[in-house]
């Protein structure tokens, strides 16, 4: 199991800690809201748009250094423009660490 | 050079802005959340570079390129690396980043948007349509002003940042606008018959469907166009 980490902050930053938490906030600010996208579509079976949810928070997941977990997110994504759910579980898994991380920051 | 960043992600917009500061040829002008709201901006405003998403809900990056007459130079950012073939039709496209943007890969689109610019102010100075006298046309060709006859004119393309003019003599790559040009010539002989064409009506050879051939060349007409070319033909 793999863990959310602020490497990729640190190397954008320059140790420059305004932007730290400037960027820190705003993922805190956008992920919960993206989160909630992806569960209402998935409950809905819009596989497409869920998709989309998918790919926005790839980006958030490869961000907190999560690489592994980017790969499942990206494989997820594949599988869900083909109606398919497969992945699904462990997806959310990798949600929910994140959430469990952003709240403790 | 002055860019905008559009991106419906805020944190991509940060740390793109992030990345801009660190870069000092590089002066953020805006950032935009739609693609919509920044053709508004770029119909007021020019700016030499463009940081685009291409992943954007209702209108994507690549519609977002279509829409521009005269499109900027344009490094893609994108979470997605199964664009980049299609990415790289397109003329304005300097490069393509995928997230997370790295410091030292972002360094290196910078320096490719900016020996494009280079090369482009080398070839054609101020590189564009100077005068017309009666039917004469003078475009700016590596710092030489070059005569050209308008009514051998047949057929210019838009094509990134210049125009091809093709005359029954020799063709023409100039660093200019087809809205340019096209305030040069008389009414009475081209039409705009799409948004990347102008043609002589004098020189058409044949007329099928949405389409007009031109010696060689065929050309497509819009829709919205082609009401206006039936209109200039002396049909029987």
């Amino acid at each position: 199991m793999e863990y959310p980490n602020l490497s990729y902050i640190h190397s954008m930053s320059g140790e420059d800690k305004i932007f730290e938490q400037k960027l820190i906030d705003i993922i805190k600010e956008e992920f919960p809201e993206e989160k909630k996208n992806y569960l209402d579509n998935i409950t809905a079976k819009n596989y497409k748009l869920t998709a989309e949810n998918v790919h926005k928070l790839k980006h958030k997941i490869s961000i907190l250094g999560l690489e592994k977990s980017y790969e499942i997110a990206v494989a997820f994504e594949n599988n869900l423009l083909e109606d398919n759910t497969t992945l699904q579980n462990e997806f959310e898994s990798i949600l929910t660490i994140i959430t469990n991380y952003l709240h403790k920051l | 050079m002055n860019c905008i960043i559009i991106d419906d992600e805020a944190t991509a917009r940060v740390i793109i802005n992030q990345l801009c500061s660190n870069e000092t040829s590089l002066h953020v002008l805006e950032e935009f959340p739609n693609a919509i709201q920044a053709i508004k901006y770029l119909n007021q405003n020019e700016v030499d570079l463009i940081f685009l998403d291409i992943h954007m809900p209702d209108f994507t990056g690549f519609d977002f390129i279509e829409t521009l007459k005269n499109p900027s130079k344009i490094i893609l950012t994108t979470s997605d690396a199964n664009f980049a073939i299609q990415a790289f039709e397109y003329d304005c496209i300097v490069d393509y980043l995928v997230k997370p943007i790295t410091k030292e890969r972002f360094k290196k689109a910078i320096q490719k948007a900016n020996s494009k610019l280079i090369k482009q102010e080398s070839i054609s100075p101020s590189g564009n349509i100077e005068s017309t006298s009666g039917n004469d046309l003078y475009v700016n060709i590596d710092r030489r002003l070059i005569k050209i006859d308008i009514p051998s004119i047949y057929l210019i393309e838009a094509k990134g940042d210049y125009i091809h003019v093709k005359t029954d003599h020799k063709n023409y790559t100039v660093h200019s606008t087809l809205k340019k040009i096209e305030d040069k010539l008389p009414d009475h002989s081209f039409l705009k018959v799409h948004r990347s064409f102008i043609i002589n009506i004098k020189k058409i050879i044949d007329i099928e469907d949405n389409s007009v051939l031109i010696k060689k060349d065929v050309i497509p007409v819009s829709r919205s166009n082609r009401p206006e070319l039936m209109k200039r033909l002396n049909l029987l």
